[in-house]
């Protein structure tokens, strides 16, 4: 690890330090936040009890269906709105405008839709999602060299090896960081969502928690679900470094 | 096919090439009417001063871009918008595939045409090390320099065994040193391939050194306004701008060359007191 | 393409939407979503009516402040933390780690730290607006071309100079773009914090209408708030490229 990593990480554990000490010294109040080795522990409890696998079960199906649907789907409509200048053109306030709305607003208006459940979920979550796959697989095909598909026609390529052989593997380093912000928009998605209402998940057990003071069970669901997030942003990271030092800075 | 038609490996017969109007431009007349016949196994080079459609000329000879008027023909068949096999393009930009390692990237061109495994290898290790790239064949290009890159691409062009390489200022990218040592490279490639070349530069010196014949292209709509033949012989290299008739050569060349840049030039001057009016906001 | 025609293919966008909304209104009836105009027309009654009024100025005001904390902490911070060359690679993986948890969850902490009023959406707008902000204003720091900062030294500029007509020029497109980001994701947040545990603003007017199941009110209110942003993201979308053109 470089230096600035070493760096970074005693800035962290200096700070979750701090606060362990802080709460330990009675300096903040106990009815607002606990010690970072408490939430820790509560999350050890929440999870072993098992009464929340049933709620971990709903989110992480509902992510994982809203987040294969944002990224395969972002990815055939990007592609296809790529084939097309003029779509494109007529889209592209559309797409830049996307993320200014604000997608919560909506969820009332889904739940009337699709009622209480599953469903109002995934589709918030898939169009939270799907746009920054779009737009991610647009701006990486976008930014292929022109050298390399004259390259591809010079060994005639067909327009399927081309865009196979060519296309996406120049793309990809777009494709990845797509993929890496519609899991975390539709992971969003999910948990904005059952907060706000739902009868289950675990935004919805969190914010049950805070409704009945158990300060305890909600912290150690938020270190949950914010642990859970970093991990899976730290491997694609990892993913990411590999192929940036193979192909370098360009 | 006639006897003297057989030594004719390509030629373009009234080629020009216009890029249609678009959005409040005029349609821009870029290249010809140009005749060009090209020997089986000689080293053509074209220079001309910049945006007189040196890289359009490559384009139609290679099929990358069909002739608005005119045919170019390659062994005879009238190319269209299909690079036909045979012919091999190395550009100026890098282009290999940061995705693959050296010895991949040269391999590309003969796992599309299924040429077995073993055959694969004999060709890219032979081409790699014509290129003095064997120590790095499972590198990935970004670990390698600039004049590396190209000559990975150079090779993957090389394994596929061209009759006709043409080559869009490989070089530009690369320092005079490195110019002069690929230069004779390319040089060695050509005559153990027998391949024909058709070189773009900008410069004078690398022109003259590689070539048998050079063709000086006029200002926009770039033609042809002199073909000049060197005389030198086959087994030439770089040691040859010792010749006192290499720098006789070249100002033949800068001679042709000099009002066509002058006149270069002077085409882009309406670009400058707009540049001017937006630097002064 | 010509810009008339760049116009006409983006109006004809827009009508599809419509003409979608007004099928889905048409196949769905009045209680799955009601049509454009009844919609619109519904939005302009209730601006009309006074009561509507304390809610929207709530929400204006939560987000102005959370606003105004994001775009001065965010770039100030940014600013800081990107000008020394460390602290800027130290600082900025943790930012982008914050910046793609879910922070929802950390409303409760919000409301237990600042209580159920208007602080609280202020807090959570302000949290989800201030990172992009330092994120992008710390990267434009960051990434001022060296060459002009050694021309500047050439030309013996002083560190206030160097400031004012280099490092300032050089940073406020990029700068922008994150205020840009900024702006957005704290009406995101704002809105957020006024669904959850609220007794104002528009946010409480909408979890009024579910209740309600009065789905009129939920797509007037809707809209509102989506042609609100995306006039504002048109707005500085226009002068970002205007500001990014120069270079």
């Amino acid at each position: 690890m470089s230096a600035a990593g070493w760096i970074r990480l005693l800035v962290v554990a200096l700070m979750v330090g701090g606060l362990e000490i802080a709460c330990r010294a009675g300096a903040l109040p106990a009815t607002a936040i606990i010690a970072p080795s408490e939430m820790v522990r509560a999350m050890i409890e929440v999870l072993a009890s098992g009464e929340i696998a049933t709620d971990i079960q709903l989110t992480f199906t509902a992510v994982a269906i809203a987040a294969a649907l944002a990224i395969s789907g972002g990815f055939v409509l990007g592609f296809l709105i790529h084939l097309s200048p003029r779509v494109r053109a007529a889209l592209d306030p559309l797409l830049a405008a996307y993320y200014a709305i604000p997608h919560v607003a909506f969820y009332p208006l889904l739940i009337v839709v699709f009622g209480l459940g599953i469903g109002p979920l995934i589709v918030l979550a898939t169009a939270f999602g799907i746009v920054a796959m779009i737009i991610a697989t647009l701006t990486g095909l976008d930014r292929v060299p022109r050298v390399l598909t004259r390259t591809a026609r010079v060994h005639r390529l067909s327009p399927l090896q081309e865009m196979t052989l060519v296309r996406l593997p120049a793309a990809m380093p777009h494709l990845l960081s797509g993929l890496k912000l519609a899991l975390s928009y539709a992971f969003i998605g999910v948990i904005a969502g059952e907060f706000i209402l739902s009868t289950a998940g675990v935004g919805h057990a969190i914010a049950y928690a805070y409704d009945n003071f158990d300060n305890r069970r909600m912290y150690g669901l938020i270190v949950f679900v914010i642990g859970f997030m970093v991990v899976v942003n730290m491997l694609v990271l990892v993913w990411e470094r590999r192929m940036a030092q193979r192909r370098g800075a360009r | 096919m006639s006897s003297d038609g057989a030594s004719v490996h390509a030629a373009l017969v009234g080629v020009t090439r216009v890029y249609p109007a678009r959005a409040g431009q005029p349609p821009v007349h870029a290249l010809g009417p140009l005749d060009l016949e090209l020997q089986r196994g000689e080293f053509f080079s074209v220079v001309g001063p910049s945006g007189c459609g040196k890289s359009t000329l490559v384009d139609v000879l290679g099929g990358l871009a069909p002739p608005s008027q005119g045919e170019a023909l390659f062994e005879g068949k009238v190319l269209g918008s299909t690079v036909p096999d045979g012919v091999g393009v190395v550009f100026q930009e890098d282009a290999s595939f940061p995705w693959l390692t050296v010895w991949e990237n040269v391999a590309f061109g003969l796992r599309r045409r299924g040429t077995d495994a073993a055959e694969i290898r004999r060709r890219v290790d032979y081409a790699l090390g014509f290129m003095g790239l064997q120590g790095f064949a499972k590198a990935y290009p970004a670990q390698l320099s600039g004049g590396m890159r190209q000559r990975v691409c150079i090779a993957r062009t090389l394994v596929m065994q061209p009759r006709l390489i043409l080559l869009d200022e490989p070089f530009g990218a690369l320092d005079q040193q490195t110019r002069l040592l690929m230069g004779d490279e390319l040089l060695r490639l050509w005559r153990e391939t027998g391949a024909t070349v058709v070189l773009i530069t900008h410069a004078l010196d690398e022109a003259n050194l590689l070539s048998d014949r050079i063709g000086v292209l006029s200002a926009r709509p770039g033609c042809f306004i002199a073909i000049v033949e060197t005389g030198w012989s086959r087994d030439r290299d770089s040691t040859l701008a010792e010749d006192p008739r290499f720098g006789a050569v070249t100002a033949r060349l800068w001679a042709y060359l000099r009002p066509e840049s002058l006149r270069a030039l002077g085409q882009q001057a309406p670009a400058v007191p707009d540049t001017l009016r937006s630097a002064a906001e | 393409m010509s810009l008339a025609a760049r116009w006409r293919d983006s109006a004809l966008v827009v009508a599809a939407i419509l003409a979608l909304w007004q099928a889905i209104n048409l196949v769905g009836g009045d209680n799955l979503m009601t049509s454009p105009l009844a919609t619109v027309q519904h939005a302009a009654d209730m601006v009309g009516q006074a009561r509507f009024w304390p809610h929207l100025r709530e929400t204006v005001t939560a987000y102005l402040a959370a606003l105004a904390i994001a775009v001065f902490g965010g770039i100030g911070f940014g600013v800081l933390l990107g000008a020394h060359r460390l602290t800027g690679e130290v600082a900025e993986p943790i930012f982008v780690a914050l910046y793609s948890i879910p922070k929802v969850t950390l409303y409760p902490v919000i409301l237990l730290a600042f209580g159920l009023g208007i602080q609280a959406k202020i807090a959570f707008g302000a949290l989800h607006g201030i990172i992009p902000i330092v994120i992008f204003s710390l990267n434009a720091v960051r990434q001022v071309n060296r060459t002009w900062l050694r021309t500047a030294r050439t030309m013996s500029l002083t560190p206030m100079q160097t400031v004012r007509h280099v490092i300032i020029p050089a940073t406020v497109p990029e700068i922008f773009s994150g205020l840009r980001v900024g702006a957005a994701l704290t009406l995101l947040g704002t809105m957020l914090g006024e669904l959850f545990a609220s007794q104002r603003g528009l946010g409480f007017l909408l979890m009024t209408a579910i209740d309600l199941h009065d789905v009129k009110t939920i797509m007037a209110i809707a809209l509102l708030i989506t042609l609100f942003s995306v006039a504002m993201n048109a707005a500085m979308l226009a002068l970002d490229r205007r500001l990014h053109a120069r270079f």
